[in-house]
């Protein structure tokens, strides 16, 4: 069976990285990691697309499609038509 | 009209509205009471070169600040988050860089403190940006542990370990969301349970609040154990064990009738009581501290309609058992 989780919107640009460290710091789930003192991407398919990294890389070196990972949300956006899902 | 706003001093115990709110936090019950006013509060006596802790205006999230810190003198800046947790108001923008950015000169921070430092839980990095923060203020933003209770070691080393900076979601938490959940399915369960009585007797109301008891209460702590990964077929395999004992009961002639009917009934309560617990574990997914947007929509896609068609087809079946039934079959 597939497993829904194992894909995700994180992309990381080498290229772009200065090695900074800020998304190691920000990640709840070491997604991140150092690597003989090089940013990589460790644990790819653990990110939840809370968009901490993203929304605190200086140099744009990392892109996901946040948002939240609720379905009740998600179902009742759907049905509204409402622009961001929510809770409550 | 420039001066300084007051500071308003903190206490850092557990108040009767502390244990008041965490109850009826516990319960969902008038979730959007529990605010505190923003702005800067003193936690002991701050002088000008103490830490500024910046957190949510969401009642148990200041708390958690304000008794993590007795005994530290500091600052603790208290956004407004419209009276939601830090980490689900970061990913609504709410706490957000224009909000931190408003309240540092609101409360003319700059004039209060002599260092250009901030402290914010790690939670709230989906909706800051440090650097533009750094722009547009000059204060840096360092983004301490995920919990605040990790917050006196923190401010000891001024560092956060791999284990603070870690989200897990340990039995407590998974367990703390029970009654919220209890509460808020409360009326579809009583509008799916009332007429099933009428199709299918006690037999199938108590089927009813098995299945929404499967998905509230057994789904959350064996989350780990349940096979495959995604959440709504481990729903479909919790929903199906607890859906046998009433398969029996039916196929054993619960209702009457001759074998094919019996079989009926069994059939009918397997079909419609494992997409109630599927549907209610693919909604635990809005609790969890890990699934992902894009996850959860891939799952919505590809299981939503299999449990619309199941559950559909067991009360069908049903109403066609009870109709031949009263004909006298």
């Amino acid at each position: 069976m597939k497993n829904m989780y194992e894909e995700n919107t994180l992309r990381f640009d080498r290229e772009l990285c200065t090695d900074c460290g800020m998304c190691i710091r920000v990640c709840p789930h070491e997604v991140f990691a150092h690597h003989n003192g090089e940013v990589r991407l460790a644990n790819r398919s653990d990110c939840m697309e809370c968009g901490a990294c993203q929304m605190n890389c200086p140099f744009d070196a990392v892109t996901v499609d946040s948002g939240v990972g609720c379905a009740a949300a998600m179902m009742y956006q759907a049905v509204t038509k409402k622009k961001q899902p929510s809770c409550g | 009209m420039n001066e300084t706003p007051r500071i308003k001093q903190a206490t850092s115990d557990v108040t009767f509205r502390d244990r008041w709110i965490n109850v009826m936090a516990h319960l969902g019950i008038n979730r959007n009471e529990y605010k505190v006013d923003p702005g800067l509060y003193a936690l002991g006596s701050p002088d000008q070169d103490s830490p500024v802790l910046v957190t949510a205006n969401y009642s148990p999230s200041f708390r958690a600040l304000r008794t993590a810190l007795k005994g530290i003198h500091g600052y603790a800046l208290v956004l407004d988050t419209k009276g939601i947790n830090v980490w689900c108001a970061a990913g609504k923008g709410k706490f957000g860089t224009d909000e931190l950015v408003l309240r540092i000169e609101q409360a003319n921070l700059g004039e209060i403190i002599k260092h250009r430092r901030l402290i914010l839980p790690q939670l709230g990095a989906p909706g800051v940006a440090a650097h533009e923060v750094k722009k547009r203020t000059r204060f840096k933003v360092d983004y301490g542990p995920v919990r605040a209770a990790d917050l006196p070691q923190y401010l000891a080393t001024g560092e956060a370990t791999a284990e603070m900076r870690r989200v897990g979601f340990p039995l407590k938490q998974r367990l703390e969301i029970v009654p919220v959940e209890i509460v808020n399915t409360l009326i579809f369960t009583i509008v799916l349970g009332l007429p099933l009585y009428f199709a299918g007797g006690v037999l199938a109301t108590l089927a009813a609040l098995a299945a929404v008891f499967a998905g509230n209460v057994l789904f959350p702590p064996l989350l780990p154990w349940l096979p495959t990964s995604n959440f709504s077929t481990k729903g479909f395999f919790l929903g199906a064990l607890v859906a046998l004992p009433f398969a029996v009961m039916a196929s054993l002639g619960y209702h009457g009738g001759a074998t094919w009917q019996r079989a009926g009934w069994a059939l009918a309560h397997l079909l419609f009581m494992p997409p109630v617990t599927a549907f209610l574990s693919l909604n635990y997914t809005g609790s969890t501290t890990f699934t992902s947007w894009s996850g959860v929509k891939r799952e919505i896609f590809a299981y939503v309609p299999v449990m619309a068609w199941m559950f559909a087809a067991g009360l069908l079946l049903m109403v066609a058992l009870a109709v031949a039934h009263a004909m006298g079959a």
